[in-house]
C-alpha cells in the first residue's frame, strides 16, 4: 500500500473578497489517505473474521443439492475488515464533513438519536409475520407517524410502504388507475412538466402510462395555458412537483388542481421538496389527490451513500381506498394489521413489496417529527427557505440565477450563462468546488435550464457555513473570470481521485472484480 | 431547537441581505388561502430525554425475537450480526453521504458496491449484479419486468412455491405493464409443477428455492423447459444464508437471480429496510433495472469506480428507462457487504452448516410431538410441518406462552388452503433450550 501523495499541482491562492491571501481549505499532508485494494485483492479465502459453533453437519437429505465448487469468496479478520471499510468511509465527502449544498436532494443533518431509537430491540429485532398482539407497539409507532403524515398535509388517509419516492409514485399512480378503472374509466395519459424529475416519466410509463410533456412559462412554472390545451378525456393525472425543481412555487397551484379536476382527472404532486413548505402549507389546501412524501428528504433519515429511503403517500378520500396492503387500523383490541385485499380492502390495487414497508425509517421519521414539534417543523421550513435565498442574495451578482425575480423556496437554481466565452462548464465549477472542500451542487439539473446548478442549503446549515460556501463560489467565479481555466479543467486536485473517465467506464464496462 | 443552527440575528441579517421585509415574504408565491397562520394541531418540539422516553415506550410493547424462543422466517430471518458491521455503517461518511453522484468524493461508497456487485455475482453464481434493489420482492417484479422486455414477451409463470407476498408484488407491477401473471397452485414441491405451464408466450417461469414451504430444489430441469421454449428462468431466494450450501442459481441455469439480502448484515427491522439483490448474465446487462457500479480510471490513470450505464436510468431516458428506481438501498448493501467480508467463504459455508444443523434438530424435536406432521422433503434451514389443529391458532395460544412459533401459511395465503400448516425456522440464533420449550408447548396445546 502506497500513501497518495503524489505529485499535484497545488491550488492557485487567489485573494479573497476581504483582501487576504486565500488559505487552502484542507491539510497539505495526505500521508494518512491511504490506497486500499479490493477485499478480492487482499483477503484470505480461508480466512474468516466471525467465530461461529462447530457445524456436526449431515446433508445427506440435501444429496445432489449442495455445492460442489468454490463460492469465490474472501475473508478478512475483524481488524481487518475495519481497517478496510474505515479506509474507504475516508474517501468519501458526507454531511457531517461539510455542506452538502446537492439540490433536490435535501442534504440535511440526521439527528444521531434517531439511529439509536432504531436499534431499540423492540423495533429493530421484531420479525414482520410474529402474531400482531405481540407488535402493538410497532404497529402504535405506525399510527402515529400516519397521523403525523396526514396533519402535516392536510390529506385524509396514507399508505406507508413504498420503499422510496419514485415507489411512491407508483403507488399514488397505481391507486389513480385503481379509481379510473373502479369507475370504467381506462384513460391512458399522464401529464408531466418538462421540468420534473426523471422518475415521475419513468414511474408514469410503469404504470402503463403515456407521458405527455407540459411546458414551462418563461419564470419557472407550469405554463397552464399548455396544461389546459392539454387536458382532456384521456388524461388521467397531472403529475407536479410543488416546490417544482426549479426549486420555485407553483404559484397558480390551485388553478392546475381546479383544471384537472374539471377534466376528471387526478392530482398527483410530487412532494420530494415538502421540506420547503411544511409546517406553512398544507398539500391538501391545495387540491392535491395524492403526494409522496420521502422520508429521507424532509424527515431526515439518513441517505446512506443512497438509500434506504421511505416514501410514503398521503391519499384523498377518492383515493384511499385504493391504497396497497398492508396498513395499520385500530379497533377494542388495539391495533390490527390490514394484510389481504378483502373485506374493507377489497379495492386495494395490490401489494407493493413483501413485509409492511421501511419501518427502521418510519422509527427514525417520528424520532425526528416528536423532537422537531408542529413548531419546529414549521422553522425547518422557513429556515430552509431564508438559506436558499440568502445564497442566491449572496451569489447574484456574480453567478447568474435561473429565475432572478422574486424569491425561491428551499433551493437556488442558476444557469451557465455567467460562464460564457469562459471555456469553462458548470461540471468543471463542480469539480472546482470539490477542492474548495464542498460537495457540489446538483448539477444539470433540471434539464430546462442551461448547464444548470442547483444549490439546496438546507436549514440545518449555520450561516458561518453557507457563508463559507459562497465565498468558495465567488472565488471560483472570479478566477473563472479572470481565465484561470487550469483550475478548473483539472480538478478536482485534492479529492482522493482526479477526474474519474466515465465514458470509458460506460463503453466497456467492468462491474466486478475479476483475477 | 437543537438541530437548527440559525439564531435570530442570523435570520435577520440574511433577510437584510435578501432585501426581504420578513419571512413571510419569501412564501409570496403561496395563494393566500393556503398559508397556514400558525403551527398545526401536533405537539411542540421536545428535547432528547423526552423523545427517547417516548419511543422507548414504544419498543417496550414489542416482544423482540432476541427476548425469548422466536421460529418466524418465510422471507426474514433472524440471524447474529457482528457488532462492527453495525459500526461501519454508523460512520458519517456512509450514513450521511448520498447516491455517488461525484465519484471523485465518493469512492468509499463506490468501490464498497464494486465489491457488493462481485460478492453478489459470485454467490448467486451469474455473471454481473447490479448496486441493489429495495428489497427481495420488488426486485423479483423487477426480474419479471426485465425478463418480458429481453423475451419481448407477455407472460409470467410464477411458481406455486414462490413466497404469496412476492407474487402479490409481481403482479402488482406486472399486470399493469401487460404482462400476464399465472400463479400455479400453492404446494409444498410446487417446483416440480412449473415445467407444464411453459408455453410459447411465457416471457419468465419463476421459482424459489428454498421455497416458502423451504423446500430445496435443483432447478436445472426448469431451466433447460424454459430456454427450451425461450422463456428466461428466474431463482428466486428469500434466505441468502443459504447460498454458502447450496447450489447456486448460475449453476443450475438462472438467467436472473434475485434474493432479499437482509439475512447477511441487516437486522429483521419489521420488514425493512431490506436489501434486494439482482444477477443477471452479461448479455442482458442493458435491461437490467438499478445502479450499477463500474471500473474505471482517473486522470492520472488510478483505479476509481463510478456508477455507470446510467442510459438506462430514469434520469437519462425518463420514459424509456428499464425502472423508475433512483434511491434503492445503499446502506444496507454496504451491511451486506461488510458482514459478508467478515464471514468470508469458509464463515459463510459454516454458517449456512450451523444454520442446516439447527434446523434439523428443530425437525426432529417436532417430528417427534404428536399431531405435528413434517411436510417439507428437503430443507435448509425452514420447513413446513402440518398440524391437527389450526396453525394460526397455535401461535396464538403459544404466544400467550411467550413463544413466537412460526407463521401461519393462512397469513400469507388463506386461498392456499392450507390453514393447518405452520412455517418453523431455525437460525444460528436457535439454541438448544428454545427447541425444547416449544416442542414441549407444542405438544400441550396440541393435547389440549
Amino acid at each position: 500500500m502506497t500513501a497518495v501523495a503524489v505529485g499535484r499541482p497545488t491550488r492557485p491562492e487567489v485573494a479573497n473578497e476581504d483582501g487576504r491571501r486565500g488559505a487552502a481549505p484542507e491539510a497539505e499532508g495526505r500521508g494518512l489517505v491511504q490506497d486500499e485494494p479490493l477485499i478480492f485483492e487482499r483477503g484470505g479465502w480461508e480466512k474468516t473474521g466471525v467465530d461461529l459453533p462447530e457445524a456436526d453437519l449431515d446433508a445427506s437429505d440435501l444429496a445432489g443439492l449442495t455445492r460442489t465448487a468454490p463460492i469465490g469468496l474472501p475473508g478478512l479478520s475483524e481488524p481487518e475488515t475495519l481497517r478496510h471499510y474505515v479506509r474507504l468511509s475516508q474517501k468519501n465527502h458526507a454531511i457531517d464533513l461539510a455542506m452538502y449544498p446537492l439540490g433536490s436532494c435535501t442534504m440535511k443533518h440526521n439527528p444521531r438519536l434517531n439511529e439509536k431509537m432504531a436499534r431499540l430491540p423492540g423495533f429493530a429485532d421484531i420479525h414482520p409475520l410474529q402474531p400482531v398482539s405481540t407488535v402493538q407497539g410497532a404497529l402504535a409507532l405506525m399510527d402515529q407517524l400516519a397521523h403525523w403524515l396526514k396533519t402535516l398535509t392536510g390529506m385524509p388517509a396514507v399508505a406507508l410502504s413504498p420503499k422510496a419516492g419514485a415507489h411512491g409514485e407508483l403507488c399514488g399512480l397505481l391507486a389513480i388507475r385503481a379509481a379510473l378503472e373502479a369507475r370504467g374509466d381506462g384513460r391512458r395519459t399522464v401529464l408531466v412538466p418538462v421540468s420534473a424529475h426523471g422518475t415521475n416519466p419513468a414511474t408514469a410509463a410503469i404504470a402503463g402510462y403515456q407521458v405527455v410533456e407540459i411546458a414551462q412559462t418563461a419564470d419557472g412554472r407550469v405554463d397552464i395555458g399548455d396544461l389546459a390545451a392539454k387536458l382532456g378525456p384521456d388524461v388521467a393525472a397531472v403529475m407536479v412537483t410543488n416546490p417544482n425543481t426549479c426549486g420555485l412555487f407553483e404559484r397558480d397551484v390551485l388553478e392546475i388542481a381546479r383544471l384537472t379536476h374539471a377534466a376528471g382527472a387526478f392530482f398527483y404532486c410530487d412532494g420530494a421538496n415538502f421540506n420547503a413548505i411544511v409546517g406553512r402549507v398544507r398539500p391538501g389546501d391545495l387540491g392535491v389527490d395524492a403526494m409522496h412524501i420521502n422520508l429521507h428528504k424532509t424527515f431526515s433519515t439518513p441517505h446512506g451513500g443512497g438509500g434506504p429511503g421511505a416514501g410514503p403517500v398521503v391519499l384523498s378520500e377518492a383515493l384511499a381506498p385504493f391504497a396497497p396492503a398492508p396498513w395499520v387500523t385500530s379497533g377494542p383490541e388495539g391495533f390490527r394489521l390490514i394484510e389481504r385485499n378483502t373485506g374493507d380492502a377489497a379495492q386495494a390495487f395490490g401489494r407493493l413489496s413483501a413485509f409492511h414497508g421501511q419501518m427502521g425509517m418510519y422509527v427514525r421519521a417520528l424520532a425526528y417529527m416528536l423532537s422537531h414539534g408542529a413548531d419546529g417543523l414549521r422553522q425547518v421550513a422557513e429556515d430552509a427557505v431564508l438559506a436558499a435565498n440568502y445564497v442566491k442574495a449572496r451569489l447574484s451578482g456574480e453567478l447568474t440565477p435561473a429565475f432572478p425575480d422574486g424569491p425561491c423556496m428551499h433551493e437556488a437554481l442558476f444557469d451557465d450563462a455567467w460562464l460564457e466565452d469562459t471555456g469553462i462548464t458548470t461540471l468543471d465549477v463542480a469539480k472546482a468546488l470539490i477542492d474548495e472542500g464542498f460537495h457540489p451542487m446538483t448539477m444539470y439539473f433540471p434539464l430546462v435550464v442551461h448547464g444548470a446548478m442547483l444549490i439546496e442549503p438546507t436549514e440545518t446549515e449555520s450561516k458561518r457555513e453557507i457563508d463559507r460556501f459562497c465565498e468558495a463560489l465567488l472565488r471560483l467565479a472570479a478566477a473563472a473570470k479572470a481565465g484561470d481555466v487550469a483550475r478548473f479543467k483539472g480538478a478536482p486536485f485534492k479529492a482522493p481521485l482526479r477526474r474519474l473517465d466515465e465514458t470509458a467506464a460506460a463503453r466497456k464496462p467492468r462491474l466486478k472484480w475479476t483475477p | 431547537m437543537r438541530y437548527l443552527p440559525l439564531t435570530a440575528a442570523d435570520r435577520a441579517e440574511m433577510l437584510a441581505v435578501i432585501g426581504a421585509p420578513d419571512i413571510d415574504a419569501l412564501f409570496a408565491d403561496v395563494p393566500p388561502a393556503a398559508r397556514l397562520a400558525g403551527p398545526v394541531d401536533l405537539p411542540r418540539h421536545a428535547g432528547e430525554l423526552e423523545v427517547e422516553r417516548a419511543l422507548s415506550r414504544l419498543a417496550a410493547r414489542n416482544r423482540s425475537s432476541g427476548a425469548g424462543p422466536s421460529f418466524c422466517g418465510a422471507g426474514a430471518y433472524r440471524h447474529h450480526v457482528p457488532a462492527s458491521v453495525d459500526h461501519i455503517i454508523q460512520r458519517s461518511e456512509f450514513l450521511t453521504s448520498y447516491t455517488p453522484y461525484q465519484p471523485e468524493i465518493a469512492q468509499g461508497t463506490l468501490q464498497a458496491l464494486f465489491e457488493f456487485q462481485t460478492q453478489v455475482a459470485a454467490l448467486t453464481g451469474l455473471q454481473v449484479a447490479n448496486a441493489s434493489l429495495y428489497d427481495g420482492s420488488t426486485a423479483c417484479a423487477e426480474a419479471v419486468m426485465m425478463a418480458a422486455r429481453v423475451t419481448r414477451r407477455t407472460k409470467a409463470v410464477l411458481s406455486g412455491g414462490l413466497h404469496p407476498h412476492y407474487a402479490e408484488a409481481a403482479w402488482t407491477l406486472a399486470h399493469t405493464a401487460g404482462v400476464r401473471v399465472e400463479r400455479l397452485a400453492a404446494a409444498v414441491d410446487a417446483e416440480r409443477a412449473v415445467t407444464g405451464a411453459i408455453d410459447a408466450d411465457t416471457a419468465c417461469v419463476v421459482v424459489q428455492t428454498p421455497n416458502v414451504f423451504g423446500t430445496v430444489t435443483d432447478v436445472s430441469a426448469i431451466a433447460e423447459a424454459a430456454h427450451a421454449s425461450g422463456a428466461l428462468l428466474v431463482v428466486v431466494t428469500t434466505e441468502a444464508v443459504s447460498y454458502g450450501l447450496l447450489k447456486s442459481p448460475g449453476e443450475m441455469g438462472a438467467d436472473i437471480a434475485v434474493a432479499e439480502g437482509q439475512s447477511i448484515g441487516n437486522a429483521l427491522s419489521f420488514g425493512g429496510p431490506y436489501v434486494g439483490l439482482f444477477a443477471c448474465r452479461e448479455a442482458h446487462v442493458r435491461q437490467m433495472p438499478g445502479r450499477l457500479c463500474g471500473e474505471t480510471a482517473d486522470a492520472e490513470g488510478k483505479r476509481g469506480f463510478v456508477l455507470t450505464l446510467s442510459t438506462r436510468e430514469q434520469h437519462i431516458r425518463r420514459e424509456k428507462a428499464t425502472s423508475n428506481i433512483c434511491t434503492n438501498s445503499g446502506l444496507c448493501a454496504l451491511a451486506f457487504t461488510v458482514h459478508m467480508t467478515l464471514l468470508g467463504e469458509a464463515g459463510l459455508r459454516r454458517l449456512a452448516e450451523v444454520n442446516h444443523g439447527r434446523a434439523r434438530m428443530l425437525r426432529d424435536a417436532l417430528a417427534a410431538v404428536p399431531g405435528v406432521e413434517v411436510l417439507t422433503p428437503r430443507f435448509f434451514n425452514e420447513l413446513a410441518m402440518r398440524l391437527d389443529k389450526p396453525a394460526a391458532a397455535v401461535v396464538e395460544a403459544l404466544a400467550a406462552r411467550d413463544i413466537i412459533a412460526g407463521v401461519p401459511v393462512s397469513r400469507l395465503d388463506p386461498a392456499a388452503g392450507m390453514d393447518d400448516v405452520l412455517l418453523v425456522c431455525a437460525t444460528e440464533t436457535t439454541m438448544q433450550d428454545d427447541i425444547a420449550a416449544f416442542a414441549e408447548a407444542l405438544r400441550e396445546e396440541l393435547a389440549r
